[in-house]
């Protein structure tokens, strides 16, 4: 199973083994990581499962476009290089220690 | 919580993330872990295969959250002074609380005609129904649907059936689609995007009477026409679940009446969700049903802090989303009272602002991402996008938000900081921190 590092803004880290196929989000909000709430579901109309991708993942994962670009800018914080809404992002074996930042404003 | 639905699990969640350290208890009529709705009628009855779950059993587990499936409350003593009340449930236990929520949610409005009860006649609320309509739609063998009622529900299902490939005729009573939702701009452009596709639609002409043997074969129109159907879907609204509010004897009118803090007339319950009627979120003023699931996670966070003794306070603007074909429509805000209207059409992008006087009040945008954040943002700060900025569309509205009352012209000595929209302001999540 893919592993998918959660970090929260004091530093704290949840590792995660993440179902393939799943997304960030859901696999975040099943096991009650703080920060990320995916009220809509998963379907790009909320904002609240914004993360920080870390930068030696950006490739692999890919930028936020068309909707979830627009998106993005209702999050509470601010957008950065590595934003994404974590809805968007599907967990496959080649994501395998995946690193994200919650953003401090949504936990 | 009496209601395991998205309400019902929101305050629970919220009581634990709040502290509270009694015992939690959520009950739900359905044999199902509590789920997400929306997806019924869009990507789940298209076959997306996504989770419908909101939480795993771990989750409840870990949280200390009791979760009671497929057992419905038949009846209820209230809380008197500092006896617990208590809830019967139809397997004939008792079950005591100090405490009460009611999220009991509602259920399809039922089409009330002769013969709603043949077998082809279908409804839409549960995971069940869907699993139903899904067989149906998914089927190529299935004859002509008839959605009945061109709302949300109706529009979604006309959306998967006919890009599955299925003949499908909309019926709805009102001279246009969503009447009670979008302005008309919004419904012609739905009529033509659906009509594009193949979907035949009947517009200011209700059903009557459905005909059939062993099964559903025809829907007669009150126009006189009787069209041939193997399937009718129904979808004319919701109904409150109150028979327990009722039962305790709160204050209902359609819905359980409740305050901005989530409190029902008797002071140890609250209630949330599609079961409530409740002061407008960005008003205050009357009673409005949202029938949304923003809406009843931002009303189970209030009741939940209500419950807590720490009330919340913070505007919640009102959304909503629908999904037909390629088309996303995002609604912010309650466009009711509005007597000017800003259209921003490009090509197959479409965005209405609504205004009552100077006053912002929603916006309705199909494919216009951009647009709806700008609204969302400004309907937060309390700010309005001033109509004459507004109206090409072209212009991003980004950024062109201002106070809704300028501040006096003369004198001046200091000219106030426009109040600029913050990202998300809305959000409860944020006011709890």
């Amino acid at each position: 199973m893919p592993k998918v590092r959660y970090v929260a803004a004091d530093g704290t880290e949840r590792g995660i083994d993440a179902e393939v196929g799943d997304s960030v989000m859901q696999t975040a909000v099943w096991h009650g990581v703080p920060g990320i709430i995916g009220e809509c579901g998963g379907n790009r109309s909320c904002a609240t499962c914004h993360v920080y991708v870390r930068e030696e993942y950006a490739a692999l994962v890919g930028p936020a476009v068309d909707l979830e670009d627009d998106m993005l800018d209702l999050a509470v914080a601010e957008r950065r290089p590595g934003s994404r809404l974590s809805c968007q992002i599907r967990i496959t074996e080649e994501l395998d220690g995946l690193t994200v930042d919650v953003p401090a404003e949504q936990q | 919580m009496v209601g395991a639905g998205q309400a019902g699990v929101e305050l629970a969640v919220s009581l634990r993330q709040g502290g509270y350290q009694g015992t939690v208890t959520l009950v739900g009529a359905e044999s199902h872990a509590p789920y997400q709705r929306p997806p019924l009628s869009k990507g789940y009855l298209a076959g997306d295969g996504g989770t419908l779950t909101l939480r795993p059993a771990e989750f409840y587990r870990a949280h200390g959250i009791e979760v009671l499936r497929g057992v419905s409350v038949v009846g209820a003593v209230p809380v008197v002074g500092a006896d617990p009340g208590h809830l019967v449930t139809d397997d004939g236990t008792t079950i005591a609380y100090d405490r009460l929520a009611i999220t009991t949610g509602a259920g399809p409005r039922r089409l009330d005609v002769p013969g709603d009860g043949l077998p082809g006649v279908h409804y839409l609320r549960t995971v069940d129904d869907s699993d139903r309509l899904r067989a149906i739609v998914a089927a190529p063998g299935t004859g002509r649907i008839v959605v009945v009622g061109g709302g949300f529900i109706g529009l979604e299902v006309a959306a998967v059936a006919r890009t599955l490939g299925r003949r499908v005729t909309v019926v709805e009573a009102a001279p246009r689609l969503m009447p009670r939702a979008v302005a008309p701009v919004v419904s012609d452009f739905y009529a033509e995007a659906h009509l594009r596709r193949g979907v035949e639609i009947r517009l200011g002409t209700g059903v009557v009477a459905l005909h059939g043997d062993d099964r559903l074969r025809e829907v007669e129109l009150s126009d006189g026409t009787r069209l041939p159907a193997d399937v009718a879907v129904v979808g004319v609204g919701i109904v409150p679940r109150t028979e327990l509010a009722t039962s305790l004897g709160l204050r209902v009118e359609g819905g359980i009446v409740v305050d901005a803090a989530g409190r029902t007339s008797d002071a140890v319950t609250v209630a949330a969700g599609d079961c409530v009627v409740a002061p407008h979120p960005l008003t205050g003023d009357g009673l409005v049903r949202l029938e949304s699931v923003p809406g009843a996670v931002a009303q189970a966070r209030v009741a939940a802090a209500t419950l807590l003794g720490r009330p919340l306070r913070g505007p919640a603007v009102p959304w909503f989303w629908s999904d037909q074909y390629d088309l996303k429509l995002q609604i912010a805000g309650l466009a009711d009272g509005h007597d000017a209207t800003v259209v921003r059409r490009d090509g197959d992008t479409l965005a209405v602002l609504y205004y009552r006087g100077e006053t912002l009040l929603a916006v309705h945008a199909v494919n216009r991402v951009a647009d709806y954040v700008a609204v969302r943002k400004a309907l937060a700060a309390r700010a309005t996008i001033p109509a004459a900025s507004a109206t090409d569309p072209a212009t991003p509205l980004a950024g062109l938000a201002r106070p809704v009352t300028p501040a006096p012209v003369t004198p001046a000595p200091v000219t106030p900081a426009a109040p600029v929209a913050r990202a998300a302001d809305d959000l409860l999540t944020r006011a709890e921190q």
